[in-house]
Parts: C-alpha cells; sequence; structure tokens
C-alpha cells in the first residue's frame, strides 16, 4: 500500500488530507471527531478578536438534482473567545500528536497584536500557523482578510511580524480576487512564508429571491456579497495552484484548496503541485466521512499506477502547463463516433452545428440517422466529445500528418507583426 | 344495465385496486426525472408522439420551474395533452423511443412528467390560449371526443364561432347541444367536422346473446369509470369474448373488480391477438386464463332460463395467412365443450357509423367502413365536411384522435380563408439529412 504520509513545510500529516479553516475546525469536539475520522490535519478555524455574525450566513447554487455546486458564505472568523479556543487546541494536539494542527490567525494589521496572538499559539503546541489573507467580506471592510491579500506588500509585512515572534512554519493563506495570483505568492515568500495555500473564497452574489426580490443570503432584507467556494471554484483554484507551482521564485510547499470533494480532486491539486489538500464545502455537505474513500481511493489509484508514496505524485504534471504560445499548432485531432455506442439524442449534431463548425450532418445508414463527422472540416475542437451522453461514444483521435511541431511563440519570432489569440 | 351480481371483494377493496396505477409525481420526483432528460435535438420522443409534443421543452420547463409554459406547450400540440397524459400507451410511442431507454433502459417518465405539468397548471387556473378574434364563420363539430375537442380548440384559437353537438351528456359541464342532424348542419355552417368514433360492440351472433349476464365490454368500462361500484356488474367466473386491447381492458377491470376466476376467448393464437404487448403482459399478471383458438358458439342458460350459466365453445384450426397475413380459422367438429361462468362480457371490436354517414352526399367510406380523407387537411369528398379520429382510422389511440383534429382546423381555416396555418406539430420539421456516404 501507498504511503500516504506527508511533510509539509516541516509539518508531518499521516495523509494529505486537511479540513480548511472554516465551521468544520470550529472547536476541539469538531476537529477530534475529523482526527478519528481519518483527517490527517486541520486548520482550525480563524482566531482573532472575536466577532458577531448575522443571520442567515450561507447560500448555495444547485445545478439540476445536484445540490450545492456552490456555496457562499458571509461568515466572518471565529465567534469564541481565544482562551476557550486555545486551550482547546492544547488539549487536541496532546491527544493526537501525529495529527498536523494548525492554527489560522487574523488580527488587526498591527507588529504587536500579531506578535502577541503567534506567540500565544506557539504556547499550545500546534504545528503552525496560517494567516487568513482571504476572507473577502465582512473583515476586508475591517482592513484584514482580502484586504491584506490583495496588496503584496502588506502580505509581505504581515508576514515578516509573524516571523519575528515565532518559530512556527507560517502559511499564507491567499485570496483569488486578484487579477494575477503570482504577486500576491511571491510577496509572501519574501515575507518568509514557509508555505501557501489557496484559495479561499470567491466574490460573489449568489443568486436572488424571485418571490422576495432580495439576493440570497436574505439578512432582515437586505444582502451583501459573500465568498464562493464548493466544486464548482475547482478550476479556478487548480489554475491558481499551477500558477504559483510555475513559478520560480515561489517555491515553497502549497495546500491546495477549492472544490476538493473526492479523492479525484485532491489527486488533480497534488499533480499539480499541492502537497496538502484543505477541504470544506464537501465537509460541510456530507460530513467528516468523506475522507474515508477519499484515503481508500488515493492509495489504491497510487497503487494502480505503481506510484510507492504520494510524494511521487506531487507536482507532477506541473510541467505539463505551459503558456499559450508554447502550444503545438499543427497537433491536430478529429472527432469520431462509435454508432454501436450512439443512442441519437443527436446533441452532437445541434452542438455542432451552433456552437462550433457544421460538420456533424445527420446521415441516413440503413434506415436510421447518424451523426456523422466530417473530419475534413472537423477543428477537434472536443464539445461534441463533452456533449455525448454515451459513454465512450464519441472519441477524439489523433490525426498525424507527419508534420513537425509549430508553436505560436516560434512563428511570431519569425514574423514581426502581432499576432492575435484567444 | 341490472346488476344482479355481488362483489365477492368489499367496495373498499375495489376502491384501492382501481387506484391509479401509475400515481402523480411529487414535486421532488419530477424535478429530478425533468432533469434527467437529456434535452435531445430532434428528439426521438418528440417523433414518436402523434401530435409531436416538443417533449424536451416542456421536460426542461418542468426542470426550469415554469409549469405554465410547460403546460403551454403540452397544449399547444395536444389540446387533450392533460387526458393523453394518463391514457396514452407511452410504451409504444413517446417512452419507447426515448435515448434513455436505450442507454439505459429506463426511459424518461414523459407521460407522468406530462400529466404532473398539465395538472399544476390546471389547478392554477392560468388561462394558456385566448380565443382569436372572431372572423364571423361558424364550424359545427360532430361529437365532443378527443378528435372534436381538438378540432374545436385549434378553430376557437383561430376565431371560429364552433358549436359542439354530443349526444351524450357530459359531464364536467362542457357546453353541448344534442344528437346532431346532419343535413342541417350542412346549412348552418360553413363547415362541418366529424368526429363520432365508432359504433357499438358488434355482435357475437350466437344465441344466448341477450342473456342476463351478458354485458358488452364498453358499457361494462364505461359503468366502471363512473366509480359506483353498486352498479358495476361482476360475477365470480367471468368470460371476455376477444383479444384486442378493449378486451384486455376488460378482463384486468374485472380481476380488480374481485372476480375469483376471469378467461379470455380468442379463436386466433397469442401471436395474432390484436393487443400491445405490454397490454397483454399486463393481463398475464393479473392471472387471466387465456383460451386461445377457442370461439364461443352459444350462450347457455340456467334453469330459470333467463340467466347465463356456462360458455359453450368450439376449438378453432387455424388456416394458411390471407392477402392481409391473418391466418382464417375453422371450426374443428366435434370439439365443443361447456365453460361454467356467470358472466361474459363482449368485446369484439366496434362497428363503423355506416348508417351515419349515409346521409351525407359526398361522404365516401373506404372497404373497411371508414371516412375517406385528404390525408394533409382531412376533408371528405363532400368539401364541406371534414372527419378525424377512429372514425377515419377505424380506432386507434386518443392521440391519434387529437393529432387529426388538428389537422383538420388547419384544413377548414384553409378552406374557409385560403390561409395556411401550422399548428404547433401538425407536423414534424427534421433538419437536413445528408444523402452522402
Ligand atoms: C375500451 C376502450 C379502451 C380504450 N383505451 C384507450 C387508452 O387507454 N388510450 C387511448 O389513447 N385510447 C384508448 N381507446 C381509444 C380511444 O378511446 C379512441 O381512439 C378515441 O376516443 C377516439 O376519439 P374520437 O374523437 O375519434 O371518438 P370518440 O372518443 O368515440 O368520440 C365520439 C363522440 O361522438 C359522439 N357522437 C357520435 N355520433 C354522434 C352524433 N350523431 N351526434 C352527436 N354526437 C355524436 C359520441 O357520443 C362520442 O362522444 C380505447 C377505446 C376503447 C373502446
Ligand atoms: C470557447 C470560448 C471562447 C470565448 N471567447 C471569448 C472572446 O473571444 N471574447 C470574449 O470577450 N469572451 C470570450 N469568451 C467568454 C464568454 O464571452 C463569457 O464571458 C464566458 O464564457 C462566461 O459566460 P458563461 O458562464 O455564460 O459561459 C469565450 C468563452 C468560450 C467558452
Ligand atoms: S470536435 Fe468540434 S468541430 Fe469537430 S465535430 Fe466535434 S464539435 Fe464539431
Ligand atoms: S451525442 Fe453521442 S449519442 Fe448523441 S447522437 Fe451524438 S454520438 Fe450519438
Ligand atoms: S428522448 Fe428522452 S431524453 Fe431525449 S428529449 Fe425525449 S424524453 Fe428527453
Amino acid at each position: 500500500m501507498a504511503d500516504l504520509s506527508v511533510n509539509f513545510a516541516g509539518i508531518k500529516s499521516p495523509n494529505p488530507f486537511w479540513l480548511a479553516s472554516a465551521p468544520p475546525t470550529n472547536m476541539g469536539s469538531m476537529v477530534e471527531r475529523a482526527f478519528d475520522a481519518g483527517w490527517g490535519g486541520a486548520v482550525w478555524k480563524t482566531l482573532g478578536e472575536p466577532i458577531r455574525n448575522v443571520c442567515s450566513r450561507l447560500a448555495a447554487i444547485d445545478l439540476g438534482p445536484q445540490r450545492m455546486i456552490g456555496l457562499n458564505n458571509i461568515e466572518l472568523i471565529t465567534d469564541r473567545s481565544l482562551d476557550v479556543n486555545l486551550k482547546e487546541i492544547r488539549e487536541c494536539k496532546r491527544k493526537y500528536p501525529k495529527h498536523a494542527l494548525i492554527v489560522s490567525l487574523m488580527v488587526e494589521s498591527r507588529r504587536e497584536a500579531w506578535h502577541d496572538i503567534v506567540r500565544q499559539v506557539e504556547d499550545t503546541g500546534a504545528d503552525g500557523v496560517e494567516l487568513n489573507f482571504g476572507c473577502p467580506h465582512g473583515m476586508s471592510e475591517r482592513g484584514m482578510g482580502a484586504a491584506m491579500g490583495q496588496v503584496p506588500e502588506y502580505t509581505s509585512m504581515v508576514t515578516e511580524w509573524v516571523k519575528e515572534a515565532s518559530s512556527l512554519p507560517v502559511i499564507v493563506k491567499l485570496t483569488p480576487n486578484v487579477t494575477n495570483i503570482v504577486p500576491p505568492g511571491r510577496a509572501a515568500v519574501k515575507g518568509g512564508a514557509d508555505a501557501i495555500s489557496l484559495i479561499n473564497t470567491i466574490n460573489s452574489v449568489m443568486g436572488v429571491n424571485l418571490d422576495t426580490l432580495v439576493p440570497h443570503p436574505n439578512v432582515g432584507g437586505m444582502a451583501a456579497h459573500g465568498g464562493y467556494c464548493g466544486p464548482a471554484v475547482k478550476p479556478i483554484a487548480l489554475n491558481m495552484v499551477s500558477e504559483l507551482a510555475r513559478d520560480r521564485e515561489v517555491g515553497v510547499p502549497i495546500s491546495g484548496i477549492g472544490g476538493i470533494s473526492t479523492w479525484r480532486d485532491a489527486a488533480e491539486f497534488l499533480l499539480l503541485g499541492a502537497t496538502t489538500v484543505q477541504v470544506c464545502t464537501a465537509v460541510m455537505h456530507y460530513g467528516y466521512r468523506i475522507v474515508e474513500d477519499m484515503i481508500d481511493g488515493l492509495s489504491n489509484y497510487l497503487d494502480d499506477k505503481g506510484f510507492a508514496s504520494v510524494h511521487d505524485i506531487i507536482g507532477r504534471s506541473v510541467e505539463r502547463v505551459t503558456d499559450w504560445g508554447n502550444l503545438d499548432l499543427n497537433y491536430k485531432t478529429v472527432a469520431r463516433i462509435d454508432h454501436s455506442k450512439c443512442i441519437q439524442c443527436n446533441l452532437c449534431h445541434i452542438a455542432c452545428e451552433d456552437g462550433a463548425h457544421q460538420c456533424i450532418p445527420l446521415v441516413q445508414m440503413n434506415g436510421t440517422r447518424f451523426p456523422v463527422v466530417d473530419e475534413a472540416e472537423c477543428v477537434g475542437c472536443n464539445l461534441c466529445y463533452l456533449v455525448c451522453p454515451s459513454p465512450g461514444c464519441i472519441s477524439m483521435v489523433r490525426l498525424d500528418d507527419g508534420s513537425h511541431p509549430q508553436t505560436w511563440r516560434e512563428l511570431s519570432s519569425k514574423q514581426p507583426e502581432t499576432m492575435t489569440g484567444d | 344495465m341490472s346488476v344482479t351480481h355481488e362483489t365477492p371483494i368489499t367496495f373498499e377493496q375495489i376502491e384501492r385496486n382501481f387506484r391509479e396505477i401509475a400515481p402523480p409525481l411529487t414535486e421532488a420526483e419530477a424535478v429530478m426525472e425533468a432533469n434527467r432528460c437529456v434535452y435531445c435535438y430532434d428528439a426521438p420522443c418528440t417523433r414518436a408522439c402523434p401530435t409531436h409534443i416538443d417533449v424536451p421543452s416542456f421536460i426542461k420547463k418542468i426542470a426550469s420551474g415554469n409549469l405554465t409554459g410547460s403546460a403551454r406547450v403540452i397544449f399547444d400540440a395536444n389540446p387533450i395533452g392533460a387526458t393523453c397524459a394518463r391514457v396514452c400507451p407511452v410504451d409504444v410511442l413517446c417512452e419507447g423511443a426515448c435515448v434513455e431507454k436505450t442507454l439505459m433502459d429506463k426511459p424518461i417518465e414523459i407521460g407522468r412528467l406530462q400529466r404532473y405539468a398539465t395538472d399544476a397548471a390546471t389547478s392554477r387556473g392560468r388561462e394558456l390560449f385566448k380565443a382569436g378574434v372572431s372572423n364571423g364563420k361558424s364550424v359545427g363539430i360532430v361529437g365532443s371526443g378527443p378528435a372534436g375537442l381538438s378540432c374545436a380548440t385549434y378553430l376557437a384559437r383561430l376565431g371560429y364561432d364552433v358549436t359542439i353537438y354530443e349526444r351524450k351528456e357530459l359531464p364536467g359541464g362542457l357546453d353541448t347541444y344534442g344528437m346532431a342532424s346532419l343535413g342541417e348542419l350542412e346549412t348552418s355552417h360553413d363547415a362541418v367536422f366529424l368526429g363520432v368514433g365508432l359504433g357499438a360492440t358488434a355482435r357475437l351472433g350466437i344465441p344466448g346473446e341477450g342473456l342476463e349476464g351478458v354485458y358488452d365490454a364498453l358499457d361494462f368500462i364505461e359503468r366502471i369509470k363512473t366509480r359506483e361500484w353498486a352498479s358495476v356488474p361482476i360475477g365470480h367466473t367471468v368470460a371476455v369474448v376477444g383479444a384486442g386491447n378493449t378486451a384486455i381492458d376488460a378482463v384486468t377491470q374485472a380481476r380488480r373488480l374481485g372476480a375469483e376466476r376471469v378467461l379470455m376467448i380468442y379463436r386466433r393464437s397469442a401471436r395474432e391477438m390484436p393487443a400491445y404487448q405490454y397490454e397483454y403482459e399486463l393481463a398475464k399478471q393479473d392471472a387471466v386464463e387465456f383460451w386461445w383458438q377457442t370461439a364461443p358458439v352459444e350462450i347457455v342458460a340456467d334453469a330459470t332460463g333467463s340467466r347465463v350459466a356456462s360458455l359453450r365453445c368450439v376449438r378453432m384450426e387455424l388456416g394458411e395467412p390471407d392477402a392481409s397475413g391473418r391466418r382464417s380459422t375453422q371450426p374443428v367438429a366435434g370439439t365443443e365443450f361447456d365453460i361454467q361462468v356467470d358472466m361474459v362480457v363482449k368485446a369484439l371490436g366496434q362497428q363503423k357509423r355506416l348508417d351515419l354517414f349515409g346521409q351525407i352526399s359526398g361522404v365516401e367510406l373506404d372497404a373497411a367502413g371508414r371516412v375517406r380523407v385528404d390525408k394533409g387537411t382531412m376533408q371528405t369528398g363532400n368539401p364541406k365536411f371534414f372527419a378525424g379520429g377512429d372514425c377515419v382510422n377505424g380506432g386507434r389511440e386518443a392521440v391519434d384522435a387529437s393529432q387529426m383534429g388538428k389537422l383538420a382546423a388547419q384544413g377548414i381555416h384553409f378552406a374557409l380563408t385560403g390561409e395556411r396555418v401550422e399548428l404547433a406539430g401538425a407536423k414534424i420539421v427534421s433538419p437536413k439529412t445528408s444523402g452522402l456516404h
């Protein structure tokens, strides 16, 4: 059986599955139950000056029968006193010495305030701290959370303050509410961060109640934007993780967060450069028990693929991500339809007709109409393959005409005029 | 119909037995099922529906919570869509063609979704269509079955002054006039639509047909629809003569009414039976006894001479297939035998309305007694008369009659105004298919 244990910037964890700082890590009894269920680590619900929350706080987006493909919250940091939290952290770490226990922090932008809280945390025996520079609502209006993470200079400065006061590994949790994730990532490293975690939630308005005309979630007839998370944000998170994993100046371990619900999601984050993953929404949806299949599935996957340890796949797909300009313009694939599996829904036809390149005519064959790809016209966009509901029916096959790979970058270095791509 | 039998089971039990086989979908079920539909393009279900309801469109409107719009899509193509949702043989129509049946043998429950949408719209009572601005022309509709109602609905939407003539009293307070004199109609309307259906059940033509305990399947089924169980006849042993869908209806109903033994008597073999396969399966599940290649020769009375006591039958031999492919039948001499029964239901199929059509000059019938019409416009040999439904196709489904009513409405509109309208689902508009390959 493959070795799932990881060493994340000096923090040891029996597996790469951590709970993200959120309601599932609100207090000691919860974190202890999570560890019993199999979670390798937990990032405690963000500590700071206790706040008052509003009611209600959550809203979600459903897709057909699938509930909560995206979740949004306007909850703030912990509403429990610092003393109670610290006491429970100490007990929890004592009971679970082999698990990774990280404490998330957010205090006002004052050096002493950060020094004070980080010293208290270190005293509990916790394994590390995570600086919450990501909360996009409420806290940011008070100059904390995303207000920090959106300004690289602040990110560096606060990270330095924390490093001054503690020898604990420091993880900086980044906000995705920036146009480019690389500058904040570099700023954290410049400030001395031992690791980076991302993404925090994305600014969002979840929808509007069509009867009351009030957006969700309704707080006494009013609403405010919140932070978006859950399965729907996974692609955004994967992009940001891979961007930082590719960046030579970053070079610290990454804890991947955003839409992870299964071992498959986790494996993708690991392949794109994450050393650990953090989960919130999926646990809020189904409970701690989901970690069982995450562990089991990842372990079976590693065994099936012949990897001895989870470290063997970390970052393995990073080299497969490049800039568009380095892609081979001569690489050609076309769609091919296996008519024995075709159920004649004609979705490929209408998708190609109205959304692609009009190259799947319906053709009468032995009295039945079948979609047939005109390979000469097919641009290999994948759309039909994506919409086909019958498994294995449409495949994308490579057409190798023997031409040499050629990238846009190579081409444009030969021809001076500008070329545009999208 | 005098009722002389006691049901072997209680009325409560009967009520339970007759509860609809497929109960209505709950909101959660409907939304879940609607989301399962893949939203086919040029969908096979729509092609398979005789009225060509845009099935993916109405289903996706259920999924989006637009039930008014969903019902409008249904009724636009089929004015009796709520009825069809309950009575259509969906296994051989829309659901039989559904790609989810092909993919995983689990078609989308189109019929029940259709019922969900139409029930929801009906209970909201929101008007879905408006009568058109009057064009001053009047059309008489004879018969308020599926064909007549469909034709009347479309004509009213097009602005016609529509009068429905129905010889029976109709529940639901539909404004109808009685039995029509066809001659008068010809002068009082600009056009007349005939949706008169079929006639009474054919006679067996054997001795004893008038005995107490012998019933016409249509009367029997109609009586059950009233749900007044005290007035529904039922015996301990019931013989149903015939093997069409009406016969199947009769045997399964008799079973639910509590008959202990139900026999189906048919002179040909299972292979020739006209009933749908799934109807046959239904009857088999109801533990009906099938007496194939058996024909009744006499209904024998009891000692009083007035009540049925047994059915005398003879074995039949099947000969070579005739031109239509059906095999001839021949009684086997000396094979007569009696079956003790206390109720006989005649389900031989309905006769054609030859009498009626004889009254109208120009209206022609084919050899099978069906009204001859132009397939596109439903116009008969008399240009003022149009026809559709069972009287034209010889007896099919309600949905077929509804479609014919729609085509007739288009035909009448064209005949009276010269304008061609295309009503929803009048025909399938297919994407171009390529002739290559
Ligand atoms: C036992 C049985 C079970 C069936 N089960 C199903 C089923 O499950 N699903 C299904 O889709 N179909 C079923 N059908 C078939 C379906 O009922 C018919 O196809 C459909 O009713 C035909 O519609 P129509 O409008 O042509 O005629 P009908 O529905 O027969 O309507 C004709 C109307 O015209 C009236 N009428 C006749 N003559 C005159 C006159 N001179 N003046 C005024 N009014 C007149 C009649 O009273 C009647 O109301 C069944 C039929 C039978 C007999
Ligand atoms: C294949 C593809 C190509 C796109 N190209 C462009 C583009 O050329 N210009 C542009 O402004 N947006 C482009 N977009 C973005 C869309 O306009 C739109 O902003 C985005 O898809 C979000 O909308 P959606 O969630 O409804 O898809 C493209 C989207 C897709 C899927
Ligand atoms: S890959 Fe794209 S262009 Fe080619 S057939 Fe499919 S949809 Fe059309
Ligand atoms: S989408 Fe797939 S199943 Fe549907 S018609 Fe096209 S090839 Fe066939
Ligand atoms: S065939 Fe089935 S899946 Fe396709 S549109 Fe019709 S109901 Fe939906």
